[in-house]
This record gives C-alpha cells, structure tokens and sequence, in this order.
C-alpha cells in the first residue's frame, strides 16, 4: 500500500472534458474516493475480525456476566432474572467458601508454580548443553503439554487411587501405609499439582531454552576464563540473562493457577469433584464458579464468582506491573 | 495495470475478511436453534437418544432390535457414564435451546425439577396408545401440575441386599439367603448389629462389612413417601424424622468403622468390587449388572441377594421426547416400544432393570427370573416382593438429585475426614441451604 503516494490522473491528459458534461472530474473523483478508502480503509478491515471476535467472545459476555451478576437468576429459567443488586457480592464476601477457595487456589498454585519454574529451569539448562539427541529431549520435554488435562488427570487419579493406585503401592513397599490421598487436604493437594507439574515443566523449559540460547557464548567462555564453575556460570550468567522470560513465565504460570479447574475436577470425579472434596479441601475458584453455575444452578452467583476472578487477576497485575517497575529501578 | 489489480486484490481480501468476520458472529447466532439432531433424509428417519448410566437399552440390543424391524429408522444413542455430568449438559442444552436429542432420558431425582421448570420443552405423553401399563406411582412422578406426562418410565429401584456368601462364612454369619435376611428382618438398625458382629469374628480385617454408609442411608430414606420435601415443595429434611433416623444409623455404620469408607459409583469403588474389600451392600435392582460386571467372572457364585429390612425404591428412570424435534412422532413410537411390557421384562432379564410396568411384572420373565451371577438367587421373587412394599405415594422434590450428593459428602466427611456426625450434619446442613435456599 506504498504505492498510495502518487495518484495516477485517471482521465484524458489535459483539462475539463470536451463535452462539457464533467464526467472525467467526477470519475477522478469518485476513484480518489475509492483509493483513499482503500488505504485508510483496508488496515481496519483486517484487523475487524478480531475485534468483532473479541466483542462477540470477550466483551459481551464480560457485560452480560457483570449484569447477570446483578440478578438471581437460575440456568434452567434463563428468562425470569430478579435484580439483587450488590447482594450476591456481598454474600460472596461472608461465605467461607469462597475465601476456602481462594486460599486453596492460592496453595495449589505455589504448590504446582515454584517446583514447576525451577524443575523446567533445570531442565533447560541441562538441554542447552551440546547433547546428541537433542531434538528428541526436546520434543520429549513437550510432550507432556500435548496431552489433554482430561487424559492426564484420569491417569493420574488411578496412579492415586487410594486402595488400589499405584502410588501406594509403591508406598507400602517401603513400608508406609495406604495414603487417602483425596481425603486429605494436603495429599489432594499435592496430588492435583503433580498434574499440572507434569504437564507444564517442558512447556516452561522450552520457553527457558529458546531464551538462553540467546545468550552470547562469549559470556560464559569469559566467565570460564575467569574461573566460574558450571553452577557459577547458570547463576551470574544464565539467569540474569534470561530473567525477562522468567517474569514472563511466572505470569503466565499465575493466570494458569488462578484458573485451575479440569485437574481438581477429574481427581474427585462425580459430584465430589465439583465440591472440590467432601470437605471442600482442594476446591479451587473456577471449580465453585462451577459449583454454583452447574450444580447450583445459580447463574447470578456464579457470574459473581466469575467477577471476583476477574478482578483478581487484575490486581494481581497490577501488582507484577509494581514489582517489575522497583526491580528495574533497582537494576 | 500492476497496481490496479493489487487495489483489487487489497480490497477483495478485505470484503472476504469483513464478511468472514460478520459471518462469524452471525453463525453464533442463528443456526442451530430448531434442531435435536434427529430428522428425516432420503426415506430414512434418524432418531437420536440421549441416555446415561446403564439403562440397557443400547447395551442389550434392543436399538438394533428396533432398527432391524425398522429398516427405516436409524436410532443413534449416546451414553453418559455418569449422572451428574449428564444432567448438568442437559439443563445446559435446554436453557440454550440447542444441543438436545430427540430422546432425553430422565433420572428419578430430576423429575420434579424438569416437570416444574421445563414441561414446555417436553412432549405430552399422557395418555399415549398402549401406556396404560405403569405402576400407579411411576407415571406420578413426573406428571405435571396440569396433568401433563413428559416421560414414560422404563426401571425402578425396589432394593435388597447384596452380600459376599465367602466373606460372610468366614465372619461366622449366615449365607443362606433366608437365614441372612432373618438377620435383619424388619429394621435397618439389625443391619448395622449384623456389621459389628461382622468385625468382631472377622478373620480379615482389610474386608469392611459394607461398601458405604450413604447406601445405608439412600435405602432408608427412601422406603418414605416423604423424603426431603413434603407434598407442598417445602424442604423438610431437617425436621423430618426418617431423615434424622437415617443419618443417625448411617453415621453409626461410619463412626464404627463398618465400611470400607466408599462412595458407591465413584472411584474406588469398581477396584474394591473386583478385590473383595467389602462383603455387602444395599443394592437397588439395576445395580446387579454394575456388581456382576465389575466384581467380574472370578467373583460369580460367591455372590448372593437377600430381602432388605424394608422395602424401599432407589432410582429408576424415564424416557421424553423433546417438543422440539422433526421427528416426534417416531421418537414417541420408540419411546412406547422401549418401555413396553415385553421390552422392559427383556431387560430384566438381560441386566436386572425392574420392569416399573404392572404387566411385566406379572410375566413369567421377571416372576421366575433367578441370578446365575448371584447364586441362582431369586431376583425376581426378591425385588418383587419389595416392590410391593414401596409406598404408593413418594414425594419428590425440585433438588432431591443434589440434596442426596450433599447427604452422601456428609457421610463422607465422617467416614473419611473424621468430623463428628454433629459438624458433617452442620455442613451438611449449610450446603443444603445454598444449593436449594
């Protein structure tokens, strides 16, 4: 659209039309027309679908939600809306529940985040080595993140299975007894981030890879000479030099955790797996955003556990945006 | 020349893409809203179901049955493993409109609610040629408040108990099936004493006596007319005697280490079918095909049936047809066939559905029937004779599916998490509240 520029004169050479009627003007015109639509035009024709996508598939249902949140309304009965005001809010806020759910969203998240950025920093590391074979670990390391959560969390519920998994199994082998793994707060816990750890290690290790080969080999050849073991060198070199990565999979792992939903839902399975356990003990945000839109049947409530979501991933924006802003001062 | 065919080309991509775009939104919006999959094409009528659990119909043949002495209907059924996650699919495609079968099956504990909130999407089946032939109860049950039927009933639920003839020997019980029920004849509580007796003599102490404290408590609660609700649609559970008696003798069963601390369909469950780790369980008549298949064929003969305490009814289901499909009338015709006498005794006999039709009752069929996997037992003079003892009137509820999980994750939180029977009812109690309130 460079050629926009220099606008061909598209009548005869010379001036006004013989015959006086003024056609040549006004066909110059209307393509001028034409034209300038064309260029000014074009650029927002290409990018409409996403906009129309996003307001059909983002923006609507963020107003429709926020409205619905407004209201007690049932799914069966879409139609009949009764408007509450700030009440289902307000409930939100007093119902221990939600604040169980947050808590557990918040422990499920370290519990599956911190191992999984450190094992896939690891991981990195030992492929960026000169390795034969390297293609192969790599995409090995991806495959765990080409399985479906639903794949992954039914196997994994059969390997934690508590009379017969094998987990226990092995367990008893060395003499421990049988762990009632969904049963116990911590164990279903632990169970549920083992899944989201196997699935996501080799994505982040791949994403740490690509960065530190964009480290200059110079680096470390200098930090060799002068004397920087292997351990040395990943920490004053390969770290530092990668640390905007590192930000990025962190926040990328906390909106994950934050919407932590398929893993915990397959391990209780039934209607266990909607309450998040008996007790509600590895119930997170998304699955009593569930509970209350799918068991419930409360759509107004369970838009409102959907807005409380939102907003949290907003502040915990926020907040990255702070810290990222006094770590850069700091440097 | 040049130029002028690239201002071509730049705009026919961008009316392509502004009209993809459109077509995009517009393909949300509107197809999609009439039809239920089901239709008629080239002479051949497409009929699709949508079913759960194990109600037989595809399993045993009766689809390709139907199919084969209609060569012009194809029927295409799709089976739900579990309850739950049907229905939550089901009030989803209803509130969308879209989505649905032409046959929707119907659970006993979503009766109420689909009769008192969605009767317009269903068809009227009340006085359908050739359905005269339900239990008085059955048809009830989902009938409308202005007489309407929107679905005819294909099993229910009488109950008894199944045991481990093996497991019971070695525990100094009783295995024979007379001799056993005498153990409890009469009232539940002498079920739970037959399980402390249980633990006390036995030799093993990885078998529980029982699989679950809720089926002690579903098989309670339901040989009442009245259950969580009474006949106004008000919750009642709390005040309601046969309630607090079941949670009672359930949370005992549990607090005394009588089960294998099992939720009956969940996971856990199968395994310990198929490794023996508990030696009973209350089982309705349609969980004989689940046990016999689970437990499996090194299992066959060491199981046996015996009459429960008392007579109760735990499920059974329905089958409607959606308002909305092209092909109504057909569905119905296949409705009608699968719940008639004949199909519904077939069934019996193939994996123990109990008919819920007062002619296939009486047919030789059900009345001789005996379980090969269940030691020859009689099932079909056992669950007949607590057919008879279910109340006539049963009372349903709007959320009595939901207010049942609720009651069995309380057991769960004594058995499993170690609360008192006073904290799990609290809970127990506040969920109900914000599930139903």
């Amino acid at each position: 659209m460079a050629i926009s520029t220099s606008t061909p004169p598209d009548g005869a050479p010379g001036t006004a039309a013989p015959d006086g009627t003024g056609s040549g003007a006004e066909r110059q015109r209307r393509s001028t027309l034409l034209h300038r639509l064309d260029v000014r035009g074009a650029p927002y024709a290409f990018v409409a679908p996403f906009f129309v996508v996003f307001a059909a598939f983002s923006f609507y249902p963020l107003i429709y939600t926020s409205w619905i949140s407004l209201h007690r309304v049932e799914l069966s009965t879409l139609n009949v809306m009764e408007w509450v005001g700030f009440d289902n809010y307000t409930a939100l806020w007093e119902d221990d529940r939600f604040w169980n759910a947050l808590l557990n969203t918040f422990t499920i998240g370290v519990l599956s985040t911190v191992p999984q950025l450190l094992m896939a920093l690891g991981l990195a590391h030992l492929l960026n080595y000169q390795l034969r074979g390297s293609t192969f670990f790599r995409v090995a390391a991806l495959t765990p993140y080409a399985t479906s959560v639903g794949a992954a969390a039914l196997v994994f519920t059969m390997l934690f299975e508590r009379d017969f998994g094998m987990i226990n199994w092995m367990l008893g082998l060395v003499g421990i007894d049988n762990i009632d793994f969904e049963n116990n707060k911590w164990a279903a816990q632990t169970a549920i981030s083992t899944i989201v750890i196997w699935r996501w290690t080799g994505y982040n290790a791949l994403l740490y890879l690509a960065a530190m080969q964009a480290i200059p080999r110079d680096r470390y050849e200098a930090a060799a000479i002068d004397g920087a073991s292997r351990w040395q060198q990943f920490l004053k070199v390969t770290v530092p030099g990668i640390r905007s990565t590192i930000v990025f999979t962190i926040v990328l792992s906390t909106i994950g955790a934050t919407q932590l939903f398929g893993e915990p839902l397959i391990f209780g399975q039934g209607p266990n797996g909607i309450t998040g356990g008996a007790d509600n003990q590895y119930q997170t945000l998304g699955l009593l955003l569930y509970e209350e839109g799918w068991k419930n049947y409360q759509m107004g409530r369970a838009a409102t556990v959907a807005w409380a979501m939102f907003l949290l991933l907003i502040v915990l924006f926020v907040v990255q945006r702070v810290v990222k802003r006094v770590l850069a001062r700091r440097a | 020349m040049g130029k002028a065919r690239k201002k071509l080309r730049t705009r026919a991509v961008a009316a392509v893409s502004v009209v993809s775009a459109l077509g995009l939104v517009v393909g949300c919006g509107g197809s999609d809203s009439g039809g239920t999959g089901g239709g008629k094409k080239d002479g051949k009528t497409t009929i699709t179901m949508g079913l759960f659990g194990v109600m037989g119909f595809k399993e045993t043949g009766l689809l390709d049955k139907y199919m084969k002495e209609h060569p012009d209907v194809v029927i295409k059924a799709d089976v739900a493993g579990d309850e739950q996650t049907y229905y939550t699919a089901l009030q989803t495609h209803l509130a969308a409109g879209s989505g649905l079968k032409d046959i929707q099956g119907i659970e006993i504990g979503r009766a109420k609610e689909l009769s008192d909130t969605q009767k317009d999407k269903f068809v009227d089946l009340a006085g359908a040629a050739g359905t005269d032939h339900f239990l008085p109860w059955k048809q009830s049950q989902v009938t409308t408040d202005d007489k309407k039927v929107i679905g005819l009933g294909t099993d229910i639920g009488p109950m008894a108990v199944c045991y481990r003839k093996d497991l019971f020997e070695q525990a100094g019980l009783p295995t024979d099936r007379e001799e056993v029920a005498k153990l409890w004849e009469g009232d539940w509580s002498k079920y739970v004493e037959a399980g402390k007796k249980f633990k006390k003599n036995s030799k093993d102490d990885k078998v529980a006596f029982m699989d679950s404290s809720s089926g002690l408590f579903n098989a309670m609660i339901y040989g009442n007319s009245q259950q969580f609700y009474d006949k106004q649609g008000k919750l009642i559970y709390e005040t309601n005697p046969v309630v607090k008696d079941a949670w009672k003798l359930a949370s005992e069963a549990a607090t005394s280490d009588l089960t294998a601390k099992l939720r009956q369909f969940q996971p856990g469950w199968d395994p310990g079918l198929a490794n023996s780790t508990f030696a009973s369980t209350v089982c309705p008549a349609w969980m004989l095909a689940h046990i016999s298949e689970k437990a499996g064929p090194k299992n066959k003969g060491k199981w046996d049936v015996a009459k429960a305490p008392k007579g109760a009814n735990w499920g059974g289901s329905f089958l409607g047809v959606m308002d909305k499909s092209p092909v109504k009338k057909e569905a119905q015709d296949l409705v009608a066939w699968l719940t008639a006498p004949e199909q519904q005794a077939y069934l019996f006999e193939k994996i123990g559905n109990f008919p819920s039709s007062q002619k296939a009752l009486e047919m030789p069929e059900v009345v001789d029937a005996k379980s090969d996997y269940f030691s020859g037992a009689p099932i079909g003079q056992i669950f007949g004779a607590a057919a008879k003892e279910i109340p006539d009137e049963q009372v349903l509820g709007r959320k009595d599916g939901t207010i049942k999980d609720i009651f069995s994750q309380g057991l769960t939180l004594i058995e499993a998490q170690n609360k008192s029977p006073n904290e799990a009812w609290k809970t127990t109690d506040k969920r109900i509240e914000k599930a139903a309130g």
